[in-house]
């Protein structure tokens, strides 16, 4: 029985490695689509992101791996000596307290410093790419209870935060163009959400009272997911909504549309004379 | 306190009644057991509600596991139990969704993991292991656990006051303005008030608590029992104590905060100009995220409170049951300091994406990672406790060890989070919830699940079953990995959590499967929970009896009888040694593997005479 234990022990940590070395055949890794099927991140801020992550898979995995088999190890080590053996009398090592207090350190030092450019880039906004700051940004986007508001400016216009005349709205769709940095701000109309856009990479939470500026880059043109991450309600779950990447024209067009059903008043042409 | 149970007070051998104040403190039913003031009585009172709390809180829980399995359909058995008391629920909607992982999520932390720990361990240990006769404030004691019952109140009245349709809805986090306008979350009126007033009255009972503990390890300990040879439980209980102590207030005024803002409109947490769900625009002049700085400065140090103790406990039990001392005890003492204090400065990484300063997340990144440190020495510090011993193996090792198992797991995947960037993905995923089901169950309720074993002998003068023991750990170890590990992988898909219907998403539509699985391990787990309680209560009048040590360990507990009579000890007791000298050589002059803290020195130059003596 003993022996059973210590293989216990064993046996665990294997499955849990091994269900994780095959999550991603098996679609349990980052959400992946037909024309992505590795799951890779759809932004290059994303790819950082992802990256950061193999990074410290990496180093977890080794210390998992180490860790359980140690932890195992011990415990194989008593299950196989003879019980009369008495246990080694000893209150610690100096020496290796000090080795495992200084490795892990510089190793988690290492992790903090290492993604704080990656950070500031996401979030810090004289980080935020060039184009951004040329640009301004490109459309404002409003959570509420439950569903996603998208105003841009009218065309030609700068977005201003107070609603104008002539400012175009859309919900649930958000057009955006690829291969270039885009900047939109975030806020909410009610309770607090977060912009989720998985297969981005990207989140932020819309908070009462900010105007909270995000930008993401989509180089390939293509339809993403834009879900909330953040309990707003009963209806938390159904904010479902799409982030369309087009080329530039696609999206001009998709705002001059927007624009001409949003001045038509209702009355056919024909019957103007009224 | 001859009355104490007579089944189980006759067998503690050779019980001495010196101790028992004559017999004219026979006390009535209802001192002995509701106003106890005896802090062993205390303690088994917490113990026992808590265990109580733990079935109705993973009920819960199975129900939201149910919903994630087999969305919208009719739940079989607690379907029928809810629609009884709630009018409905048989099939559960979102609004009783969100109110069932609230519940779950407040059951579990503020009436279970807080109060098993502190309130049922702390309790019966301090006075046991220092060497104390009873609390510094026994009727503060009790008092400390006659509040649990009007927060468990406060609590159940959420959850029923509007049926199954509207009860708190704003998650444990309670994130306003979804908490703070009663519009936001309709029907929620008068649950979320509840709900918080019983939060507060949790926090005045763990208050009371603290106050006690401090007092008494520092000014009760007996002659001898110096802060250094304090068992790590105690140094575990006493740092609590002292985050819940400088944590607490904090809550409990920003709970205030929210109520009047909920009840009298005082926006502190409300910005101007905000219509929710049609109803007037907001005064104002508040900020939301003042409400997450509040309260994470205290619930990041309470998830270290709900962990420390399980921690010290296990450090006692992973020595007793290898035969061999602690390794590293005062790094052990040191870490779990530096853990309290790094635990009052990092949590902001509760609020990466929150939209808070970006230069304070890198800071509070930085914070994090070197929390995770201490964490780690702990646990290179265990593997070398049983590494080299004599591991017995008993329920209450193969507990311990599962508890070192699943913190590694818990430790590592927070360094995911505490990387900023990856928390950006992360945030609110399943791969939060996975993190934090790794440390919160995987760890401290397998420690608990040791501690119960462990010192059931002394609390009830009888050994619990290990077989039956050994299979539930096994069945729980297996049904807790097959629920929360493959949580890590929905998170990693990009799986939201608190998300009544996922499969909405075209993109999780495929994780189905593999959320039916999880519910199949959940509902193993839970029912492997009846083991235990049954267990329990068989064992408390069937069990094997015992005698006053039955570990052969060292602390001061096991020098007292089994059940220890009113004042726990026949003779005040002198502390010699440190708690860990298993093995020592002063143990092995008295033909024994262990020493208690108790044991009168032995006289080695003696005994090194007559050994040189024989092998001359
Ligand atoms: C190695 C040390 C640890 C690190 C680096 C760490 C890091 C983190 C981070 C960064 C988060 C926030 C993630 C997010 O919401 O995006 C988090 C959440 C959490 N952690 Fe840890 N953690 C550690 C240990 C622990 C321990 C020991 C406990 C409890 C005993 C714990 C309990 C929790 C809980 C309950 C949450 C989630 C609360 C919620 O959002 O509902 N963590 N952890
Ligand atoms: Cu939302
Ligand atoms: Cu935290």
């Amino acid at each position: 029985m003993k022996k059973f234990w210590a293989l216990f022990f064993f046996f665990w940590p294997a499955v849990a490695f091994w269900s994780c070395w095959i999550a991603r055949s098996r679609g349990w890794w980052f959400p992946a689509s037909e024309d992505n099927p590795l799951g890779l991140a759809m932004s290059p801020l994303g790819q950082q992101i992802d990256g950061l992550f193999y990074l410290i898979l990496g180093i977890v995995a080794v210390v998992f791996v180490g860790t359980q088999f140690a932890l195992g190890y011990a415990l194989w080590m008593s299950a196989t000596k003879e019980d009369s053996k008495p246990a080694h009398y000893s209150h610690g090592s100096h020496s290796l307290e000090l080795i495992w207090t200084i490795v892990p350190a510089f190793v988690l030092v290492f992790i903090a410093l290492y993604q704080m450019n990656v950070w500031a880039e996401f979030r810090v906004q004289s980080y935020f790419p060039n184009e951004t700051k040329e640009d301004g940004p490109k459309l404002e986007v409003t959570a509420r209870q439950f569903e996603w508001r998208m105003r841009y400016p009218a065309p030609g216009q700068v977005l201003s935060n107070q609603p104008q005349a002539g400012d175009l709205y859309a919900v649930n769709e958000m057009h955006v163009q690829t291969g270039r940095p885009v900047k939109f701000n975030l806020r909410t109309g009610d309770v607090q959400h977060a912009f989720f856009a998985p297969q981005l990479r990207v989140k932020q939470d819309a908070v009462a009272g900010l105007i909270i500026p995000v930008w993401l880059e989509v180089p390939k043109a293509g339809k993403y997911d834009l879900v909330c991450a953040e309990l707003c309600g009963w209806g938390h779950y159904k904010m479902r909504a799409t982030i369309v990447a087009e080329p530039k024209e696609k999206v001009e067009e998709y705002l001059r549309n927007l624009e001409q059903e949003q001045n038509f008043d209702g009355v056919a042409p024909a019957a103007a004379e009224e | 306190m001859a009355t104490v149970s007579p089944a189980i007070e006759s067998h503690s051998d050779d019980h001495s009644h010196g101790n028992d104040h004559g017999h004219g403190h026979q006390q009535s039913f209802f001192y002995t057991y509701l106003w106890s003031t005896d802090h062993k009585m205390i303690g088994k009172q917490f113990l026992i509600t808590t265990m109580i709390m733990m079935m109705v809180g993973g009920a819960l829980a199975l129900a939201v596991r149910w919903q994630l399995a087999f969305p919208w359909q009719n739940m079989p058995v607690l379907g029928p139990v809810f629609k009884l008391f709630l009018g409905e629920g048989g099939q559960i909607s979102p609004e009783f969704y969100t109110m069932l992982f609230t519940m779950h999520a407040s059951v579990m932390i503020f009436l279970v993991i807080i109060p098993i720990l502190a309130g049922a361990f702390g309790n019966f240990l301090i006075p046991l292991q220092i060497g104390a006769d009873d609390m510094a404030f026994p009727v503060l004691n009790a008092l400390s656990y006659w509040f649990m019952w009007p927060a468990i109140a406060c609590f159940g009245t959420s959850f029923f006051v509007g049926g199954a349709t509207a009860g708190p809805a704003g998650g444990w986090t309670s994130y306003p303005l979804l908490s703070a306008l009663q519009e936001a979350a309709p029907g929620s009126g008068a649950a979320q008030t509840f709900w918080l007033m019983g939060l507060t009255l949790v926090g005045v009972s763990s208050m009371m608590g603290s106050v006690n503990y401090m007092t008494t390890i520092i000014n009760m300990r007996a002659p001898g029992m110096t802060l250094f040879r304090m068992p790590l439980t105690i140094w575990s209980m006493f740092i609590t104590a002292i985050l819940q102590a400088f944590a607490l207030p904090v809550l409990t005024a920003a709970g205030f905060m929210l109520l009047t803002d909920r009840i009298m409109g005082t926006c502190f947490f409300v910005p101007a100009g905000i219509v929710v769900n049609n109803a007037a625009p907001t005064i104002g002049g508040g900020q939301p995220l003042l409400w997450q700085h509040l309260f994470w400065f205290y619930s990041h140090p309470a998830v270290y409170i709900m962990l420390l103790p399980a921690m010290g406990m296990v450090s006692d039990m992973l020595s007793c049951m290898s035969r061999k001392p602690v390794f590293g005890y005062k790094p052990m003492v040191y870490s779990m300091a530096a853990i309290a204090g790094l635990g009052f400065i990092v949590w902001g990484h509760h609020m990466f994406t929150s939209g808070m300063n970006p230069a304070l997340g890198m800071t509070f990144m930085t914070s994090t990672m070197m929390i995770a440190l201490p964490s780690a020495i702990k646990t290179f510090n265990w593997i070398g406790t049983i590494w080299g011993g004599n591991v017995k193996f008993n329920s209450v090792m193969l507990n311990c060890s599962g508890f070192v198992a699943m913190f590694i797991v818990g430790g590592l995947s927070g360094i995911f989070m505490a990387a900023v960037p990856v928390d950006i993905y992360f945030h609110d995923t399943y791969f939060i919830v996975a993190h934090f089901h790794y440390v919160l169950f995987g760890s401290t309720l397998f420690g608990v699940f040791a501690g119960i074993t462990f010192w059931f002998p002394k609390m009830f003068g009888r050994l619990m079953n290990d077989t039956v023991a050994k299979w539930h750990f096994a069945l729980t170890f297996i049904g807790f990995n097959g629920t929360f590990f493959p949580m890590h992988l929905l998170g990693i898909s990009g799986m939201p959590r608190r998300y009544a219907d996922p499969y909405l998403h075209p993109y999780l539509e495929h994780l189905l499967p593999m959320n039916q699985f999880i519910t199949c391990s959940a509902i193993l787990m839970g029912f492997a929970q009846f083991l235990l309680l049954g267990n329990f209560l068989y064992s408390m009048y069937r069990g094997e009896k015992c005698g006053r040590n039955p570990w052969g360990a060292n602390g001061l507990e096991w020098s007292a009888p089994s059940p220890p009579g009113h004042g726990n000890f026949d003779v005040p007791p002198v502390c010699y040694r440190g708690p860990y000298e298993y093995s020592s050589p002063e143990a092995g002059a008295l033909n024994q593997d262990f020493i208690l803290q108790t044991e009168v020195p032995p006289d080695m130059s003696k005994i090194a005479t007559a050994e040189t003596a024989a092998t001359a």
